[in-house]
C-alpha cells in the first residue's frame, strides 16, 4: 500500500462494544491515514453508525483500542473534549442548535472555548457558510431552512472548529432525495480539499465516486474492506454480494 | 361586607402581604432546590439521579400539612430532646422550608421533564464541537428546556401561592389565619371567606398574566 507512508490519522484494533447483552461491534480493526476518505456501508443494524460514534467517544465501549493522532481517546487522561476539538461530526439530522441562528451556531463553539475572538470566528463562520453555498441565511434559524440546507450549515459547523478528520453519520439519510446532491456535492469538495473522512451513508454512488476504501459492514464486524472497484465490482464475500444485490 | 371591609380590611390586606412574603421565600429556594435535584436527575451519575428521585419521592409523597407539623414540631423537638442542639423554628422558618420542599420536588421533576424533552442530538452536537457537559446544558439545552417549562413551572407557582394557606396550621399570621379571627370576632364567615377568596383569585390572576407576557417575550421569534 502507497498509503503507508502517509501519517495514520485513526487506529482501530479490536473494537468492541455491547447494548447490554447486545454485542453491536465484535471486534472491528483499521486504520485511517491522512486524507483518506472511507466510507462503511451496510445493512442497518450492522453496527456502522455506532462504530462511527465509537471514534469521537459519543459512544463509550467495553474493548479495544482506538488511537486518534496517536491519543489513545479512551485513556482517562486524554482530554476528550480538547480531541472532539479536532474531529468533526455531521448527524443524520442535522442537530442544529434550535436556539440560535445560523451565525450563531457555527460561533458558538470556537467562542465558548476560547478558540478565536468573536470577530475572528464570525469571519471563518461566513467564510466556511461560503463554502456550503449559504452565506445569505446567516441570520437564519435553523426552522427556517430546507433539510438539504441545515446539513450544510451543520458541516460548516463543524468546520469551524477547524477539524483535522471529519465524520459524517448518513448525512442524507433525513433528506428529502432533491436536496441529496446539494449536500454530496459539499462532501466531495471537503474530499477534494484532502479532509480526513469516515463516511456512514447508503448512496452507493457517492462510494464509488469519492472513497478511497469502502469498508462493508455486517453484524458487527468488517465483512469486507477494499477500493470501491474491489466492493462494488468484485465483490468477494456472499453477504457483501447479497447485500449489493439488494441495493444496487 | 362593608363592615369586613372598613374594620378589618388593612388586616386581611397585611395578611396578604404575609401570604405573598411566604410564598416568595418558598419559591425563591424552591427555585434553587428545584434546578439542583433537577439537573442532579440527568447528570449521566446512577448515584445522583437516585438521590434526586428519592428527594422528588419521599417529598412528593408527603403531604404538605404533614411536613408542616414534622418541620415546625418535629425537628425542633428532636434537635432539642434527642441531639441536645437548642433549634427554634419560626413559622416564618419552618414554612419557607416547607414550600421550597414542597414546590422544589416538583420544580425537579418539572425541569428534569423539560431538559428531557430537548432531542439528545443537541447534546450529542454540542458535545462534539468539543464543548462540556455544563457549557452544552448553559447554552443549549436549558435554554430550550425553558421555554417548554415555563407554563408547568408558572402553574407550580401558583399552586404554591395557594398552598401557603396550609401554614396557617402552624400559626403563621397568612391570610387565612387571619381570616378565621376575623370570623371568630364578627361571625361572619359568607361575607370574610368570600373577600379572602377574591384577595386570592385577584392576586393569582394578576400573576398569571404577567406570567403569560414573559411566556410570550421568551418565545418571541424562535418559532420551531
Amino acid at each position: 500500500m502507497a498509503e503507508r507512508d502517509k501519517r495514520c490519522k485513526i487506529r482501530i484494533t479490536n473494537l468492541r462494544k455491547n447494548f447490554g447483552e447486545l454485542e453491536v461491534l465484535k471486534g472491528i480493526s483499521t486504520e485511517v491515514t491522512e486524507g483518506e476518505v472511507v466510507v462503511i456501508i451496510g445493512p442497518s443494524g450492522s453496527g456502522k453508525s455506532t462504530f462511527l460514534r465509537c471514534i469521537n467517544r459519543l459512544e463509550t465501549f467495553e474493548g479495544g483500542q482506538i488511537v486518534v493522532d496517536g491519543v489513545d481517546i479512551a485513556d482517562h487522561r486524554t482530554d476528550i473534549n480538547q480531541l472532539r476539538e479536532r474531529v468533526g461530526m455531521v448527524f443524520q439530522h442535522f442537530n442544529l442548535f434550535a436556539n440560535m441562528n445560523v451565525l450563531r451556531n457555527l460561533t458558538l463553539a470556537p467562542v465558548d472555548l476560547k478558540k478565536t475572538t468573536v470577530s475572528e470566528a464570525q469571519d471563518r463562520a461566513l467564510q466556511m457558510l461560503r463554502k456550503v453555498g449559504l452565506e445569505d441565511k446567516i441570520l437564519s434559524y435553523p426552522a427556517q431552512l430546507s433539510g438539504g440546507q441545515k446539513q450544510r450549515v451543520a458541516i460548516a459547523r463543524a468546520l469551524c472548529m477547524n477539524p483535522d478528520i471529519m465524520l459524517f453519520d448518513e448525512p442524507t439519510s433525513a433528506l428529502d432525495p432533491e436536496m441529496v446532491g446539494e449536500v454530496l456535492q459539499v462532501m466531495k469538495q471537503l474530499a477534494a480539499d484532502g479532509m480526513t473522512m469516515m463516511i456512514v451513508t447508503h448512496e452507493i454512488g457517492f462510494a464509488r465516486e469519492v472513497a478511497d476504501r469502502v469498508l462493508f459492514m455486517d453484524d458487527g464486524r468488517i465483512v469486507e474492506e477494499g477500493t470501491p472497484e474491489e466492493i462494488f465490482t468484485r465483490p468477494k464475500e456472499p453477504r457483501t454480494i447479497d447485500f449489493l444485490n439488494k441495493v444496487l | 361586607m362593608a363592615r369586613i371591609i372598613s374594620g378589618y380590611g388593612s388586616l386581611l390586606l397585611a395578611a396578604m402581604g404575609q401570604t405573598l412574603l411566604l410564598a416568595l421565600l418558598g419559591l425563591v429556594f424552591a427555585s434553587v432546590l428545584g434546578m439542583f435535584f433537577g439537573l442532579l436527575s440527568v447528570v449521566r451519575n446512577k448515584a445522583c439521579n437516585v438521590i434526586a428521585q428519592i428527594f422528588v419521592d419521599v417529598i412528593r409523597g408527603v403531604p404538605l400539612l404533614v411536613l408542616a407539623y414534622f418541620i415546625f414540631f418535629g425537628v425542633p423537638y428532636a434537635a432539642n430532646n434527642i441531639l441536645h442542639i437548642p433549634v427554634t423554628l419560626s413559622a416564618l422558618q419552618a414554612g419557607t422550608i416547607c414550600l421550597a420542599l414542597n414546590c422544589g420536588a416538583y420544580m425537579a421533576e418539572i425541569i428534569r421533564a423539560g431538559i428531557q424533552s430537548v432531542d439528545v442530538g443537541q447534546m450529542e452536537a454540542a458535545r462534539s464541537l468539543g464543548l462540556p457537559w455544563w457549557r452544552a446544558m448553559q447554552r443549549v439545552i436549558l435554554p430550550q428546556a425553558i421555554r417548554t417549562m415555563i407554563p408547568s413551572i408558572i402553574n407550580q407557582f401558583i399552586i404554591t401561592l395557594k398552598d401557603t394557606s396550609i401554614l396557617s396550621a402552624i400559626g403563621f399570621p397568612e391570610l387565612v389565619n387571619t381570616a378565621k379571627n376575623v370570623v371568630a370576632n364578627t361571625f361572619m364567615s359568607f361575607q370574610t371567606w368570600g373577600i379572602v377568596a377574591v384577595m386570592y383569585l385577584i392576586v393569582i390572576t394578576i400573576l398569571s398574566r404577567v406570567a403569560k407576557i414573559v411566556e410570550r417575550r421568551l418565545s418571541r421569534g424562535r418559532e420551531r
